[in-house]
């Protein structure tokens, strides 16, 4: 299986992007802002689609644009509390804009499914260096501000009060969960970035109440989850986002099941 | 019951000097002088939006007074002051996570400064120490959505109490709380405020449960306020003033009610809080729900 070129790639890629989304995800959990990731990705599609019509690499349109998203939503910060309507016309709008400019390129039809579902066994080298770079950068930004992220997530007021700024740390949090959409993009499309986003973190939330152990735990369910359904798809010629989201599926739903049996017996 | 004017060392804590407080262009507090000393128990009272929730994000430096002057612990309110510790009201999303207590507390350790949580002793024995405080060291272990609101108050005061503050704020903190809980609350804020010797602000909307604990009351309401021992504030001209309307105050063994025309007011006011709520467990009964 590792002596294709693509499938090193595709490991390679999906391990990057799975530990970045795993960790990421934790604290989008954590802060209840799932749907605000979601939404991201919808828009970057329409940046994808933007930059294919514009010549650009789809890439470069969809950071490009998650990350005005993003920054965007965390000025907004507390206004778009419970603001779920609005996000979903955002966010049916973006696909929508994205679904305009493939209208004018009709022959780029397979690339519209890449971005939608992901292609993982597309990925070249060059853009696994991307990944790793918006990884790099996308981690070391969190590690920046992980403390006062931590405390304004959980207590808000209290953190405000101690002297920290709620709405700066929110944008740079969702700037940072923009470059991590993008990069899970790549892995399983726009409309798939649940699965290793939010699936792992909701699953490593239930199993570890330890904050470190957590974090970790998240990281590497992810990235079982990742590298499993490569390996699933290679085995079955299935495609691979579908092995990764019924992965992920089934880990939530094993850990739901677990933490239940677990309760009853402390009960 | 209460312990007749209080103070032996008169070191003021907090001072306000005809302070005047305005929030969205309506005045809240309006020409307000009063002094609350260390080592004393306030419990603040007053209708909804009578400013006590205002009051106290003046004190943490977070809304800047319009007038007149308020200093805390001698200086002037500040953001960030390590002096002053707080225990919001208790909405946050944090309810839903199963994020152990421990990390809980220790997320307002050092969540003012940049950077990775990093383990060190230092840190890990501030938070012991504040666990400790209050006899949380079971809880700590706990995650968070598994705590009643009794337990989960415990965790907040605990991370209120990191770096031992000299003022402790509590804003509300017997919300959704049943009179057992309720109870449990005040006794507890009332033993560490004594054990450490600081000045405690904490409102309510009942005093009933306050009453074994505090030294002096707060009164707040038409953007008035009256600072005394219950005796001498909570008395049928006095509130008359605060709320605008006349008021009588009935004492039935051992509580106080305060009524209009009737009317229990602590009561309705409690219970328009309950219907707010929302997104709280329902632990709590309803005991004075139906009538």
């Amino acid at each position: 299986m590792f002596d294709y070129d693509f499938m090193r790639h595709a490991f390679a890629a999906a391990g990057i992007v799975a530990v970045l989304s795993g960790i990421v995800g934790y604290f989008l959990v954590l802060r209840g802002q799932t749907f605000a990731g979601h939404a991201l990705s919808h828009v970057g599609f329409a940046g994808a689609t933007g930059a294919v019509l514009l010549g650009v690499s789809p890439l470069t349109g969809l950071i490009a644009f998650t990350l005005l998203a993003g920054l965007g939503m965390g000025v907004l910060g507390d206004r778009l509390q419970g603001r779920d309507v609005a996000i979903g016309v955002v966010l049916s709008l973006s696909l929508g804009i994205g679904l305009l400019f493939l209208h004018f390129f009709t022959s780029y039809a397979t690339q519209a499914t890449a971005l939608l579902f992901g292609n993982v066994f597309g990925v070249n080298l060059s853009t696994v260096g991307v990944l790793a770079l918006l990884a790099t950068i996308s981690l070391l930004a969190l590690a920046a501000i992980t403390r006062p992220l931590l405390f304004s997530s959980l207590q808000p007021e209290l953190a405000e009060a101690k002297g920290v700024n709620p709405r700066l740390v929110s944008m740079l949090f969702l700037g940072i969960v923009a470059l991590t959409t993008a990069a899970c993009a790549q892995v399983v499309g726009v409309l798939l970035v649940f699965a290793l986003m939010v699936g792992p973190a909701a699953t490593a939330q239930r199993l570890a109440s330890r904050l470190s152990h957590a974090v970790v735990l998240s990281a590497l369910i992810a990235l079982i989850e990742a590298w499993g359904g490569i390996a699933l798809a290679y085995v079955s010629d299935w495609p691979a986002s579908f092995w990764i989201t019924a992965l992920s599926a089934l880990g939530y739903f094993l850990s739901l099941s677990f933490s239940r049996l677990f309760s009853h017996q402390l009960a | 019951m209460n312990r007749d004017v209080a103070p032996k060392r008169l070191e003021p804590t907090v001072e306000l000097e005809h302070a005047t407080l305005t929030l969205g262009g309506r005045k809240i507090l309006s020409d307000i002088s009063l002094t609350i000393n260390a080592g004393e128990f306030i419990g603040v009272l007053g209708p909804n939006g009578a400013g006590k929730t205002t009051l106290m994000r003046a004190l943490l430096g977070l809304i800047p007074i319009s007038a007149g002057s308020l200093r805390v612990l001698g200086e002037a309110a500040r953001r960030g002051n390590p002096a002053i510790g707080y225990v919001p009201q208790f909405r946050s999303q944090a309810a839903q996570s199963a994020l152990r207590g421990w990390d809980f507390v220790a997320a307002a350790a050092d969540g003012h400064r940049w950077g990775l949580p990093l383990p060190d002793r230092r840190r890990r024995r501030l938070v012991s120490d504040a666990i400790a405080l209050v006899g949380a060291e079971r809880l700590a272990e706990r995650p968070i959505n598994g705590l009643s609101g009794g337990e989960r108050q415990r965790l907040l005061l605990a991370q209120a109490l990191l770096g031992e503050p000299k003022l402790l704020l509590l804003d509300e903190p017997l919300i959704s709380l049943d009179p057992h809980h309720q109870k449990v609350v005040v006794d507890l804020v009332r033993e560490v405020q004594q054990r450490l010797d600081i000045a405690v602000l904490f409102s309510a909307h009942e005093l009933n449960p306050l009453l074994p604990a505090i030294d002096r009351v707060l009164y707040l309401g038409k953007g008035q306020a009256a600072l005394g021992t219950v005796d001498d504030v909570i008395t049928g001209p006095v509130l008359s003033r605060l709320y605008g309307s006349d008021i009588d105050v009935v004492r039935l063994r051992g509580r106080i009610f305060v009524m209009s025309g009737g009317l229990d007011l602590e009561h309705d006011a409690h219970q328009h809080e309950h219907e707010h709520g929302g997104g709280h467990h329902h632990e709590h009964e309803h005991h004075h729900a139906h009538r």
